[in-house]
């Protein structure tokens, strides 16, 4: 990180470590995740699609019927009660999906601060519907038209914003990357997906799943769900876009086709080419469209105690139309990767297994971009 | 002696202050770098700061970043802004920095990378995103080659970290002008006066200062203030839009500074 943002870095660290401490803080926070986030979100058990794969039982964490759609607003909702803690007057973020631009956006319009969100161009046109809920909630969108004109060129820009503005602004880093703290304040916001999961699925089940699957953009909302059973026996799946296809390039896997190194303030696996350029990524999701992975995630993996596989563009076209069918949810894009894995080996399990699968968000901001996929058009004539 | 510190040194027995123009390596070509470089040395450079093309500039302003996309364009990689380095070294003793991100040094090799480049003629890098809380390898190899390792400060830098830079820094010190991105308005006022008296009361390392100085005017204000002048964008900009007018550009600095 540019020296120009070490100090606000490290006043961040203290004034997030207080907070912590804090017991007004936290009365606030879960106060606001139940009256205003409508938390806890319910666990669903999926009937129909469990008979239909004939495997383990599949429940879904409903992070999408969190306000807003997402489970962003965990987060985006802390940190500007953090932004306000600190005197900041005015918030800023990167988004890809634009859920957590929406997120960041709420969470400013709530507590009455001056919100600016980054997004690329592409991504622009792919989550129009996004572009205009922030609007609507009183943000400025700035288009990022540079690089790949997707999420790492949107968060470039919002760190050249906060270079330049530091003083008066806080950056709501929307997934648990970036320099330190973010990650650890990005993860401690979102550990409460998990922590109502572990309660939920023993009140249903009298015991902890045998699996839980979640897909890994930068890695917020499976780092979320994934915190409250890292001493359990419990396996866990991180799932990637997979594109169309690890050998034809045009991916967003990591884990896959990546390797070691430092990008926007964090050691981690990047999709990079050897002189250390780091490479474009496709996904048919905006929210997994990135080069490079929340730092907890390799280390997860390199422990054993995570595994991490892949969806395709396809696969994952597929699950969406699926749960919409079979259990009348429509699911993001993004979760639709982690569907599509549950997909795959809920059948191989055993009818005594419980898998949980983190439904991240909604899938109503993907509709027209699927309709266009599909040929169809939306506009009346 | 490293160049830089030798510059420096007859610098200080002149009275006089040392001129720093940075040029994106490669853009448009490593050919076209190669002679501005001689063209930089004859037009009165102290020291040439050399730009690395990287994919994601976080701390640079548009007009380096298009550069280091046009030098992408072009094929230009770390290592062969080093072997243009060692090509330089044949015809220019001029005391050469690398500016480079720090992913390419990473991938590199943080070791292999510090032996290539002092061994091509290197006197020194900057890794604007490297902090030096994260850079102890880079320093220890560094050290063992005789390169320079210059940190940047910025007006944000707290007391406490104006020590730790001052300590990790040889060669001079960069001091960072403005709160923001490479190529930003300037205003040389009395809060960066007091800023870089600041920094130099309490190191007695070289302090050069950049960001934003565009012109001949400015360039003189800071060269008051401080031991260097840094000037990139400016340079950068003029290079690509009207080269012709380069030359009497880079005369024009000299001469303020």
């Amino acid at each position: 990180m540019p020296e120009t943002l070490m100090p606000a870095l490290l006043e961040l660290e203290k004034v997030y470590l207080d907070s912590r401490k804090d017991r007004e803080f936290r009365k606030e926070l879960a106060h606001l995740a139940k009256t205003y986030i409508g938390r806890p979100t319910p666990l669903y058990f999926a009937k129909r699609l469990t008979e239909q794969l004939g495997g383990a039982k599949l429940y879904f964490k409903r992070e999408d019927l969190a306000h807003t759609g997402a489970h962003k607003i965990n987060n985006a909702l802390g940190q500007a009660l953090l932004a306000e803690r600190m005197g900041k007057k005015r918030v800023i973020a990167e988004t890809g999906a634009g859920q957590h631009g929406v997120a960041t956006a709420t969470g400013a319009a709530f507590t009455g601060l001056e919100c600016e969100i980054y997004m690329g161009s592409v991504d622009m046109k792919r989550q129009g519907l996004n572009v205009f809920r922030m609007k609507l909630l009183g943000a400025r969108v700035r288009e990022v038209s540079i690089g790949s004109q997707t999420l790492k060129d949107a968060i470039n820009e919002a760190l050249r914003d906060w270079t330049t503005n530091v003083r008066t602004t806080h950056y709501v880093m929307g997934t648990v990357f970036g320099p330190h703290p973010f990650p650890l304040i990005v993860r401690d916001f979102q550990s409460v997906i998990g922590a109502e999961t572990r309660k939920q699925v023993v009140e249903a089940e009298g015991r902890l799943p045998s699996c839980l699957i979640a897909c890994v953009g930068g890695g917020s909302n499976a780092m979320g769900l994934f915190s409250a059973f890292l001493k359990d026996k419990v396996a866990m799946i991180g799932v990637e876009a997979g594109g169309r296809g690890i050998e034809s390039g045009e991916h967003a896997a990591r884990f896959a086709g990546g390797s070691l190194g430092v990008f926007q303030g964090t050691k981690t696996y990047l999709l990079q080419d050897d002189a250390g350029n780091i490479l474009g990524t496709h996904s048919v999701s905006a929210g997994l469209d990135y080069a490079a992975v929340g730092p907890e995630h390799p280390y997860l993996r390199d422990i054993g105690r995570v595994r991490y596989t892949y969806a395709t563009d396809d696969e994952a076209l597929s699950a969406f139309e699926l749960l919409s069918r079979t259990e009348g949810i429509i699911p993001a894009l993004e979760s639709s990767h982690a569907v599509a894995e549950a997909v795959k080996l809920a059948p191989k399990m055993g009818r005594d297994e419980i898998i949980v699968v983190n439904l991240s968000g909604r899938g109503d901001k993907d509709v027209q971009q699927v309709a266009a996929i599909k040929g169809i058009g939306l506009q009346a004539e | 002696m490293n160049r830089i510190e030798a510059a420096f040194r007859r610098l200080k027995g002149l009275g006089g202050k040392a001129f720093i123009p940075y040029i994106m390596a490669g853009d448009p070509s490593l050919e076209a770098t190669e002679e501005k470089v001689l063209l930089l040395e004859k037009c009165g450079a102290d020291i040439v700061e050399l730009g690395v093309p990287f994919t994601d500039p976080l701390a640079d302003g548009p007009t380096i970043q298009r550069a280091a996309e046009r030098a992408l364009r072009a094929g230009v990689t770390l290592t062969r802004v080093i072997g243009l380095v060692g090509q330089l070294r044949q015809k220019s003793a001029v005391p050469l920095v690398l500016m480079t991100y720090y992913n390419p040094v990473f991938r590199y090799g943080i070791e292999r990378f510090v032996g290539d480049a002092s061994n091509a003629g290197v006197d020194g890098l900057i890794v604007p995103d490297l902090p030096p809380d994260e850079a102890a390898d880079l320093i220890r190899f560094s050290k063992r080659k005789g390169l320079a390792t210059i940190f940047l400060l910025a007006p944000t830098s707290t007391g406490e970290r104006m020590q730790k830079v001052a300590k990790a820094s040889t060669g001079f010190i960069y001091y960072v002008s403005m709160t923001g991105i490479t190529g930003s308005a300037l205003s040389v006022n009395d809060s960066l006066r007091e800023s870089i008296a600041a920094v130099r009361a309490m190191t007695r390392k070289p302090v050069a200062v950049g960001f934003g100085i565009s012109n001949p005017g400015e360039a003189k204000d800071i060269a008051e203030l401080a031991d260097g002048v840094i000037v990139g964008s400016a340079i950068v900009k003029r290079l690509h839009e009207s080269p012709r007018s380069l030359e009497e550009f880079l005369c024009g600095l000299r001469k303020a500074i």
